[in-house]
């Protein structure tokens, strides 16, 4: 009974049956959920005809090693071959290039608008926050004229800089930067720090668990970018998996090398499922704090 | 709203602005100026004259039976892929609450889905229901149905919905489950000491206390699934078969990239523009009311 | 160390003024209290001393230099914060080496400077802690040593001790005197605790409405206050007042409590029947069986070793007597007392400021 006490004090006690239903449940939807993953896995280890023939084998076959390094080096669609190597190594470039964009504006901007007055300074908030309602996919067809306009397409900088300005970020931090009490301020001053040095060294400091569960949070939202990277690359070096991926499924032909596909698909996951189960507690807290 | 003690500066705090600012200016600001006033041209069909024509674009935009088409499949989409994330993620939340062994397992094991992008998200279901490679599509076929969604577009909606609302099942998921934590149990206590069974106290007290986080994420799915979901349409049917799957984002690419037709597709994205707007009108104004309270 | 001078200080925030131009000299190695009740300008003017507020009018003059326009950092003064304002971030030792590396000072001085602050205020075993770690006590001696590792021309301290629980606060109290007396660095107090301020300060300056009724040494407060809101804002429990009327010849005055005391230190100035307020302390009107102040009680407040009544005078006025602890009355009986007359206090009746000779 002792050892039962920690995990049935809920309101009610409930009956084993019930706690046997609970679990067989959450079990249920966790196998729903890794369902897709573990059939890609397995399709993966197997070759073009097994997997080709719809057979959908449910155990790991021989091939394994020999698709990935395949997909790794060569690439694998049908009409479409990049190496994967290429194509995560443009997506990490990307979604690294998004997160320390968007945290670096993002970081000044807030500074300037919760620690300075200056005039004009509830303007520029409003420019800001006015983007929130502009998302990407808005104003794609315009924001793509205007980047080849200025010659960026088909380049990383053209990739990641339109994608780093949002208001989501900005009003986390300065949401933030309003709790700083202002002793603290005042204190700073008289030991004679001026703003710039202020932000280094007591800022940034009290920003670090801001700073990591928006991170988490932006590195997926760079990595998963779709739409943007499809317009304006059309040079394999600038190729990004996610987009790539659905390029070697092109039309979803039966004949497909879908055992590589799969393969690709899986390394495609690999980075960001990392990241959110590695960093979970991070990741629940921005996720909760940057809807707020 | 504004701190008591701040710096003097005069320069240095446009410094810190222009970056954002810049990037706002160059890619948001004067991109949406150009969306609308494209809309309000027309060009010739070798693009190297255009005409002013006022409305024109969106008036024929809503006399376009293919918009309008555009327009119920993206209700119908939308609503589907909001309905069945919240419903899911919301019967999750509330099992996982509840305190059992290996709670804090379940959790990691159901939050991982929304790291993925919802094209890897449609490549992975589109694995399992591909007529001629996938497990359920066999499955399917074994009890009779014709399973093809490359022919039939009900089959393609259908499968769209699933592969954009699994991942959204997690992000659902973690706020339900923020929500369901913060409720204070003296509450339930209170209620199961009044005598309401389980279930009762669930829908007469959790669910009208969750109602914030349902009507938030609510709005959020919606535009979730209005945009963010171009990569599994796109990965998983291109919009058809038949334009079955086309909704109004998808069809912005389609008329501004495929087609060219750089007029009617500024209009879509104004309409688009339009349509944020006020969906992010509506959250603020249950912002306040939340402030209020 | 060096002298401080505020010059006809005034400040508004907008249409509300709360400084109407204060002046003030500290001595070099001065200790100055400020105090007052919430809300009458004393942490304004600090702040505006220290820089993190501008006066709307008047100077700021330190050790000769008028620093009026000057950033805090410019001014060489160091600041002990209410809740204390320190990094959270950073452990014992960067918070007190803080402002020195700011100014660039050797690593080696820095060192030596922050372990002799520790030594001096026995916190040199906390040094790798962070302020989190700290209890109240703790964090109050890192603020002041973030203080001390200055070396400042003034030290400024913003009520320093009232997070502090009563028994910490009467320790620290102490320690902070102290440390004042051996460094000898000129220093300006704000406190609303009168306590307090009697202990620390070798001059006080009460503050009310934003105006020093009066800058005095504590015992020339208590012994000679200025008008009768520094008679009744120092001293615990607070000095009766009574109203009454200047006798002929300015010699004494006639109670509306109904009897009369007269001026021992001489005669007033003024026509006969002038309204007067008398202040007599708590402590000032010992029982005697033919006192002429007959006091019916409504409280008693048994202390040990005094006794404080509290009850009413026949004009309706309230008094209260500090009796010795074997006395005990009970509510409801009349007490007779009587009043020391060199201890009686002359206000003027219309605008409450001291009536001497």
């Amino acid at each position: 009974m002792a050892a039962h006490g920690t995990t049935a004090q809920g309101v009610v006690e409930r009956s084993l049956l019930g706690t046997i239903g609970i679990h067989g449940l959450l079990c249920l939807a966790v196998a729903i959920f890794a369902m897709p993953i573990y059939i890609t896995l397995i399709g993966s280890t197997h070759d073009v005809d097994t997997v080709g023939r719809g057979d959908v084998p449910l155990l790991p076959g021989a091939y394994g090693v020999e698709n990935y390094v395949t997909v790794w080096t060569e690439g694998g669609g049908r009409s479409f071959r990049v190496p994967v190597h290429i194509m995560m190594w443009n997506s990490i470039l990307m979604a690294v290039g998004i997160t320390v964009g968007k945290i670096a504006i993002s970081l000044l901007s807030a500074y300037a608008v919760v620690f300075f007055s200056f005039p004009g300074r509830m303007i520029f908030f409003w420019l800001i926050f006015i983007t929130l309602m502009l998302p990407v996919e808005v104003r794609i067809i315009p924001t793509f004229a205007v980047i080849t306009q200025l010659n960026l397409a088909n380049s990383m900088t053209g990739l990641i800089v339109p994608l780093i300005a949002s208001a989501t970020a900005t009003l986390l931090f300065r949401q933030f930067f309003l709790t700083i009490p202002d002793e603290l301020v005042e204190a700073a001053k008289i030991d004679g720090a001026g703003p710039m040095r202020f932000f280094r060294d007591v800022v940034l400091p009290l920003s670090t668990t801001n700073i990591a569960a928006l991170a988490v949070i932006l590195f997926i939202y760079g990595w998963n970018q779709y739409l943007w990277p499809l317009l304006i690359t059309s040079r394999p070096e600038y190729e990004t998996i996610v987009v790539g991926i659905s390029k070697m499924i092109g039309n979803g032909d039966a004949q497909s090398p879908w055992h590589l596909i799969m393969a690709t698909t899986v390394l495609a996951l690999l980075p960001p499922v990392a990241v959110v189960v590695l960093m979970q507690r991070w990741f629940v807290k921005g996720l909760v704090e940057t809807e707020k | 709203m504004r701190r008591r003690v701040i710096f003097r500066g005069k320069l240095l705090p446009y410094l810190l602005l222009a970056p954002q600012i810049a990037i706002t200016a160059v890619f948001f600001f004067w991109p949406a100026g150009m969306a609308i006033m494209q809309s309000m041209l027309r060009e010739d069909p070798f693009g190297l004259r255009s005409t002013f024509v006022g409305l024109e674009n969106f008036a024929e935009l809503f006399a376009d039976p293919l918009y309008l088409g555009a327009f119920s499949n993206t209700l119908v989409f939308s609503g589907s892929v909001a309905f069945f994330s919240i419903a899911v993620g919301l019967f999750l939340a509330v099992l996982a609450d509840k305190q059992i062994r290996g709670a804090n397992l379940y959790k990691t094991l159901l939050i991982w889905p929304y790291a993925i992008a919802p094209a890897l998200s449609a490549a992975l279901w589109l694995f399992l229901f591909h007529p001629a490679i996938g497990l359920f599509a066999r499955i399917i076929r074994g009890y009779g149905v014709d399973w093809n969604y490359y022919i039939n577009g009900g089959q393609a909606m259908l499968l769209v919905t699933i592969a954009a609302a699994w991942k959204q099942v997690s992000y659902n998921f973690i706020f339900f489950l923020a929500g369901l934590q913060a409720i204070p149990k003296s509450v339930l206590e209170a209620a199961a000491i009044d005598g309401a069974s389980e279930t009762r106290r669930f829908w007469s007290i959790v669910f009208p206390l969750l109602s914030p986080t349902t009507f938030f994420l609510l709005v959020v799915n919606l535009v979730y699934a209005f945009f963010d979901t171009f990569g599994a349409i796109h990965a998983l049917t291109q919009g058809g078969p038949a334009k079955a799957t086309e909704t109004l984002i998808y069809k912005v690419y389609v008329d501004g990239v495929v087609n060219l037709n750089l007029g009617s597709s500024a209009a879509q994205s104004v309409v688009l523009m339009v349509l944020v707007i006020m969906l992010t009108a509506v959250q603020f104004r249950y912002i306040e009311r939340k402030v209020h309270y | 160390m060096a002298t401080l001078e505020i010059q006809g200080v005034q400040k508004s925030f907008g249409a509300t003024k709360v400084l109407h131009g204060i002046d003030l000299a500290v001595a070099d190695g001065e200790m100055i209290v400020v105090v007052g009740p919430s809300g009458c300008g004393k942490s304004t003017l600090l702040r505006i001393v220290a820089g993190l507020e501008t006066a709307t009018g008047g100077r700021v003059i330190i050790g000769g230099q008028d620093v009026t326009l000057r950033e805090p950092k410019d001014r060489d003064i160091a600041m002990v914060f209410q809740n204390y304002a320190l990094y959270p971030h950073m452990s014992v030792y960067e918070n007190m080496a803080y402002g020195l590396k700011i100014r660039g000072l050797p690593r080696e001085e820095i060192r030596a400077r922050v372990q002799k602050a520790a030594d001096m205020l026995a916190i040199a075993p906390l040094l790798d802690r962070r302020p989190r770690q700290l209890s109240g006590g703790q964090r109050q001696r890192v603020a002041m040593g973030r203080a001390i590792v200055r070396e400042p021309k003034l030290f400024l301290f913003d009520e320093p001790l009232s997070n502090l629980d009563a028994k910490l606060r009467v320790q620290m109290r102490a320690e902070i005197k102290r440390l004042q007396r051996s460094l000898g660095v000129t220093s300006l107090y704000v406190t609303h605790d009168q306590v307090e301020a009697m202990t620390l300060g070798d001059r006080l300056v009460v503050m009310h409405g934003g105006v020093a009724e009066q800058i005095a040494t504590p015992l020339d407060i208590w012994n000679r206050p200025a008008n009768i809101f520094v008679a009744g804002f120092i001293g615990a429990p607070p000095m009766n007042f009574l109203a009454g009327t200047l006798l002929p010849g300015g010699t004494g005055a006639r109670l509306d409590a109904g009897f009369e005391v007269g001026f021992l230190d001489g005669a007033r100035v003024g026509p006969a029947g002038t309204r007067l307020t008398i202040g007599i302390r708590p402590e000032h009107v010992p029982p005697a069986a033919d006192g002429p102040l007959k006091l019916t009680v409504d409280l008693v407040e048994p202390l040990g070793g005094e006794t404080l009544v509290h009850g009413r005078v026949p004009s309706d006025e309230s008094l209260t007597a500090r009796l010795p602890g074997s006395m005990h009355p009970v509510a409801g009986a009349v007490l007779a007392l009587a009043i020391q007359p060199a201890q009686v206090h002359v206000f003027s009746g219309e605008t409450g400021q001291r009536l001497d000779r």
